[in-house]
């Protein structure tokens, strides 16, 4: 084919970055259902564990938080803990594994643009996440009756926050040398955050200093933001939930995009 | 005149200080089957690196087929192909779906990439296996996957870096046919290698580089030209006790069935062989001593000048 033909073929094909976009997407789609017991059942596991014991179990004696009884309580958070978890590692590993794998470079060879990349990554983080947290949001229908108040807030508090965490996977992605640099941040920073960002616990019950220092805690407006919109109640302003949410991923996206722009970790 | 390829003042230089590019100048005509050669460390790699964006250069410009890799990104990689010398492509991934990748990475939707996937498939040998993960094809047919794969936007520009490493004669020279009759389609090939009788069969200009600089850039047969001395080793009929005397050439006899004689630009292999006839001595076969690109690489590379 000449170079003439195949100029006039690539403009007949649409946008070149609406196809790479979709591609990225779908590889991204398939990676994470082809590897399901990996990342699907295991939070479906974790979670019913979590209903059983904390919910079922316990939360029979603690009886009531914030006006609902406490299996009612941890649902939200619960949910939204398998939204962080799943959007970030997904991103995280699967950029560290095209990046180890050196495929990475298939992208880099290629006409697409940067953001694309980070958009194609990010939208694969999000349906990781939204399949997530479908799963156990079905699961915890057996252990709870969730009647929705606000389905605005849940929706857009759900892909807000897995659009901020997958960024925030990607970063942590690109940064990572070695298997054991993408499971740090997960183990040491997100799960300890998101067990005192308010999952299991009102912070109201929180003496006030420490209550001021956990509204420094990023996940506490995702969990109360998200319990808004399932139960109607919330330790902190709707507004501020949203600001917070907003403002870090409009950040973390200035620094994803700069990153590949600069070419940290993946060029020389 | 446009160019596939045009390199002005490239340097590079890595964070530890290494100057791998010392500003390099080179341009490689459109249609052409050129050899970019060099030892390890020379500088090809990194070169190479440049174009297709996976190294960041510290100066200079380079435009493929016309087009600037820094101002027109996204059409100079449109006209790019890269095959490098490692196995970059998912292993966990099937065949078929790794062109089907690479096509739409390029902005070429899966219908239209079906019908061209299959035709560089069934053309290198890779048809029957599209269903298998990557990982389970051997390492000649990875190699020609990674032909596939850079070829799968149809390229204008097509750069191998050391394509045949590692492959058997057989689908060496079958690599060659293919690669000829790509270039005779109207693909610019750029190769770079370490068989040096590869670059000498295939390729028409050569460009020697070493310790970040070019040394040489010129047409094949013009560098070989250049060639001062070529060692010719002479299979004889029957076996000779001493070295026969011929005035003006220096003969060794490695052992009593083989004759080397080494013959200087501008004389005559017919006085060899008159004055081997006039010794009673009897040629069956004959054949240089080295590949003569290699004889001239190692001379330029190693500062032995002959």
């Amino acid at each position: 084919m000449s170079l003439a033909n195949y100029e006039e073929k690539a403009t007949d094909f649409g946008n070149p970055n609406w196809v790479a976009y979709q591609t990225i997407v779908r590889t991204e789609v398939r990676r994470f259902t082809r590897i399901w017991v990996q990342t699907m059942i295991p939070p479906a596991i974790t979670m019913t564990l979590y209903f059983i014991i904390f919910g079922s179990l316990i939360g029979r004696r603690i009886g009531e938080m914030g006006g609902f009884d406490y299996m009612a309580y941890i649902v939200p958070g619960l949910i939204m803990m398998s939204v962080i978890t799943n959007s970030y590692a997904n991103v995280s590993s699967s950029f560290f594994g095209a990046k180890f794998g050196k495929f990475i470079e298939e992208m880099l060879v290629s006409p697409i643009s940067n953001q694309t990349i980070l958009l194609g990554y990010v939208t694969g983080g999000v349906a990781r996440a939204v399949f997530v947290g479908i799963i156990v949001t079905i699961l915890s229908l057996f252990f709870t009756h969730l009647a929705i108040h606000n389905i605005l807030a849940v929706v857009s508090i759900t892909l807000l926050t897995a659009v901020l965490f997958s960024l925030l996977g990607f970063i942590n992605g690109v940064y990572a040398k070695r298997f054991d640099d993408v499971s740090i941040v997960p183990t040491f920073v997100l799960t300890p955050l998101t067990y005192l960002g308010g999952v299991f616990f009102s912070i109201d019950l929180l003496p006030d200093f420490w209550a001021g220092v956990a509204q420094l805690n990023p996940i506490l407006y995702v969990v109360n933001a998200f319990r808004f919109g399932i139960l109607g109640v919330s330790d902190i302003s709707l507004g501020w939930a949203y600001g917070i949410l907003i403002s870090m991923t409009v950040v973390a996206y200035v620094i994803a995009v700069r990153l590949l722009a600069n070419g940290a970790g993946v060029r020389s | 005149m446009s160019y596939a390829l045009e390199i002005n003042s490239l340097k590079k230089t890595y964070d530890n200080g290494f100057e791998a590019l010392k500003g390099i100048d080179l341009t490689v005509e459109k249609g052409d089957f050129f050899a970019l050669l060099g030892p390890n460390g020379a500088g090809k790699s990194t070169t190479i690196g440049i174009l297709c964006s996976l190294v960041n250069k510290s100066s200079g410009s380079v435009k493929v087929m016309g087009y600037d890799i820094d101002h027109d990104f996204g059409m100079a990689k449109r006209h790019l192909g890269v095959v490098p010398q490692e196995f970059n492509f998912n292993q966990f991934e099937k065949t078929q779906n790794i062109l089907i990748n690479t096509a739409g990475y390029h902005g070429i939707p899966r219908a239209e990439a079906t019908p061209r996937i299959e035709h560089y498939l069934k053309r290198l040998g890779l048809w029957d296996k599209r269903d298998n993960p990557s990982r389970a094809l051997s390492g000649g047919m990875k190699r020609r996957l990674l032909i596939a794969r850079a070829l799968v936007h149809q390229p204008d520009l097509l750069i191998l870096d050391e394509p045949t490493a590692g492959v058997d004669i057989e689908l060496r020279r079958g690599m060659w046919d293919f690669l000829t009759e790509i270039n005779n389609q109207g693909t610019t090939i750029i190769l770079t290698t370490h068989y040096l009788e590869e670059a000498e069969a295939l390729c028409r200009n050569v460009s020697i580089i070493n310790h970040g600089e070019i040394i040489a850039n010129s047409s094949t047969r013009d560098l070989l030209a250049s060639l001062h001395t070529v060692t010719f080793v002479c299979d004889l009929a029957a076996p000779i006790d001493s070295v026969p005397v011929i005035e003006g050439y220096e003969c060794a006899l490695p052992d009593a069935m083989t004759l080397e004689v080494e013959v200087d630009k501008g004389q005559s292999l017919n006085e060899v062989f008159a004055a081997l006839s006039a010794h009673q001595v009897s040629v069956t076969s004959m054949r240089t001593k080295t590949n003569r690109l290699e004889e001239l690489f190692v001379s330029m590379t190693s500062g032995d000048s002959k």
